[in-house]
């Protein structure tokens, strides 16, 4: 049974369609990453989703509820961790768990047993009584999670959870959502990082509002990009971008750091013209490889199609 | 209900932690109070007066005693002539000026109806209009004084039937303005704290996002509006009380009437003001949105056309009935009912019954709003 169904959602603010009648699944039990440039409706469907927002039209059910008539009982089933860091920062950790739980009508053994596990989760026994705006970033998401657990949901929604934490914190954060994942609650997590993306089960890419592919990391990577894809190492990034662009048998290319990414018809025709065009420009070719894509090879060349 | 609670505990939490919040629901109604009754006095005492005495008899240098002895006079200087009077006034030395013509004294028992002149800068209307009633009687008395000396004087002839008007005040003897003033503090701090607190909490949730992680939670709106709105009429009750007791202990301003219906109709003005409220937290995304709403379009409009500064029998007719539609002037009329002229609820059903129709209205009216904005 699936966790979430989405089928043809839409949501407008006036004249723009900020979700285009978007569907999918998201399965029991897995990790979901749903990616998107920033303003690409990411935000939107999951406030839809959580009974922030009403849709324009279409339909959705979380844990088997719909969102346009039962919102009242999916409340009661998922969690959710919002953008923006959003407990109370005058409230110590301890006050600020006691309040969550407290709202979501634990009664007190249940209460006191789910805090300590959430205090111990998120690392922060020591800290009970601490202000929570002292707490570092990426403790004050931890406990945002810890929060969102207490009262042990079935799907949680975590909305760029690791925005703006440091590497180490972000991995430990990702440690928990796959422990989650082991004891069976559905994560539906947004993200622009894409490492992180490659951590999900399954992935799906919004782009204006519209899915534009959905599958496992390995299947996004081996669906979409279906011509070699070659790592040039030369000088002159920027210009040689420049003069490989203006090449018809360039298929795609993007620079990734001091690398140029060419995707072309044929890995052995493709790499001696690469040399040749560069070399009338007087541009040095250290090298050239052919790699795997990444999903960022895929993102970009998904969402650069006018 | 024990969500509410929950609320509630947070709710105040957040309270005792926000030092400068305490110092602001303490503090402001004192310094309010203090302000407003020593130093927004319209009492007119001691209205500096150029005096011109060309007559220099004993009636006008009585006459000038009158006016020192009132109260409401002092001689700032005895002019030579009416044409110094001028630079006193420009200068804004002197705000009245008396002239005394030659043979006032002789004038007056000869009954020859003499003119005294009086000088008035009108810049300062209040002054102005205040001097002019009280310089105005204080001639009427020294004339009526006259006439009786002479009827003494001369028995054989008739007393005239006559009426001497005795104009007695009651409920506020001295004119102080400070005891019309400090019911309409009252009045006026109950309504800027709660609207304020209310529509500021609010707001201040949105602003920093713990309100969407609110309404994720299953809490329903109500008991989110209870959560929002009980710890405020608690701190603006607490108000009214201290503001009472400083009144009390600083003033010796007792209230007349009953505590008990003071109390009570003031909560009833609450739901007024938390409506009041909730409805700016309803369309203020910020917080300087929701005060600067709360400030120029609802309290000080309010506050104005109330009766609280100028009385609403001297605005035009428009305003007037504008009045009609604030629930504070109602509740300026029982408070200063109630506090000062002590009457009870049979003379103030009226006002009582209209606030209580405003306040559910309004309360319903933005609790409605406010549960829409939410679901």
């Amino acid at each position: 049974m699936n966790a979430i169904t989405v089928k043809n959602l839409t949501r407008k603010f006036g004249d723009f369609t900020a979700v285009d009648n978007v569907s999918f699944d998201v399965k029991r039990g897995e990790i979901f990453g749903f990616l998107g440039a920033n303003g690409a409706g990411k935000t939107t469907v999951i406030k839809m989703l959580c009974g922030l927002l009403t849709s324009t039209s279409g339909n959705a059910t979380v844990a088997g509820y719909d969102i346009n008539t039962q919102p009242e009982s999916i409340k009661r089933t998922i969690g959710y961790m919002s953008q923006k860091f959003s407990l109370y920062e005058d409230l110590t950790v301890s006050e600020n768990l006691n309040f969550f739980g407290g709202v979501y009508g634990l009664n007190e053994r249940d209460l006191n047993d789910r805090i300590a596990w959430a205090v111990e989760m998120a690392g922060l026994t020591d800290k009970k009584g601490a202000l929570t705006g002292s707490l570092p970033v990426g403790w004050k998401q931890r406990l945002a999670l810890g929060c969102a657990l207490l009262h042990r949901p079935q799907v949680v929604f975590l909305d760029e959870p690791t925005g703006g934490v440091d590497p180490v914190s972000r991995r430990r954060f990702w440690d928990l959502i796959f422990t989650l994942a082991e004891e069976g609650v559905t994560v539906f997590v947004t993200t622009h990082y894409l490492d992180e993306a490659e951590y999900c089960n399954t992935i799906m890419l919004i782009h204006a509002g519209k899915i534009v592919a959905g599958g496992s990391p390995r299947q996004l990577k081996t669906e979409h990009i279906r011509y070699p894809m070659l790592e040039v190492n030369c000088t002159g990034i920027i210009e040689s971008l420049n003069i490989l662009q203006q090449q018809d048998w360039v298929i795609e290319s993007s620079v990734f750091g001091t690398l140029l990414h060419v995707s072309v018809e044929n890995e052995e025709a493709g790499s001696r013209k690469i040399k040749e065009v560069l070399s009338e420009h007087n541009i040095t070719v250290h090298g050239i490889e052919r790699i795997v894509p990444s999903l960022e090879d895929v993102f970009i060349h998904l969402t650069d199609k006018p | 209900m024990k969500t509410i609670l929950h609320l509630l505990k947070k709710e105040f939490a957040q309270f005792k932690r926000d030092r400068s919040m305490i110092a602001i629901v303490v503090l402001a109604p004192m310094i309010q109070l203090i302000i407003l009754g020593y130093a927004a006095n319209m009492d007119v005492r001691n209205i500096p007066m150029v005096v011109v005495n060309y007559d220099h008899s004993q009636h006008s240098r009585d006459l000038v005693d009158r006016f020192v002895n009132s109260g409401y006079y002092s001689i700032l200087s005895y002019a030579e002539s009416s044409s110094e009077i001028d630079s006193y006034i420009d200068r804004g030395d002197a705000a009245v000026a008396l002239i005394i013509p030659k043979n006032f004294g002789n004038d007056l028992y000869a009954e020859k109806r003499p003119q005294l002149q009086l000088i008035v800068d009108g810049t300062e209307t209040n002054t102005a209009t205040t001097g002019m009633n009280y310089a105005s009687m204080i001639i009427s008395r020294y004339s009526q004084n006259i006439m009786v000396n002479r009827l003494d004087v001369s028995p054989g002839s008739q007393p005239a039937a006559r009426v001497i008007p005795e104009i007695r005040i009651w409920y506020n003897p001295d004119l102080a303005s400070r005891n019309f003033m400090i019911p309409g503090i009252v009045g006026m701090l109950l309504m800027v704290i709660t609207i304020n607190l209310t529509s500021l909490s609010i707001v201040k949730e949105k602003e920093i996002g713990t309100y969407e992680q609110l309404v994720v939670t299953p809490i329903k709106p109500y008991q989110l509006l209870a959560g929002k709105t009980i710890p405020f009429i608690m701190i603006g009750m607490a108000d009214v009380i201290l503001v009472l007791s400083v009144a009390f202990l600083l003033f010796g301003i007792p209230v007349k009437g009953s505590l008990v219906l003071l109390l009570f109709l003031s909560v009833i003005f609450l739901l007024t003001t938390l409506g009041l409220g909730l409805f700016v937290s309803t369309i203020s995304r910020t917080q300087q949105q929701a005060m600067m709403t709360a400030v120029f379009f609802v309290m000080l409009p309010m506050i104005f056309l109330s009766g609280f500064v100028f009385p609403i029998e001297n605005m035009p007719g428009f305003f007037q009935n504008i009045s009609y539609l604030l629930p504070l002037r109602y509740f300026f009329e029982i408070l200063r009912g109630i506090f000062l002229k002590g009457i009870g609820l049979t003379d103030l059903w009226d006002q009582a019954l209209l606030l209580t129709l405003f306040g559910v209205a309004i309360f319903s009216m933005s609790a409605l709003r406010f549960r829409k904005k939410i679901g």
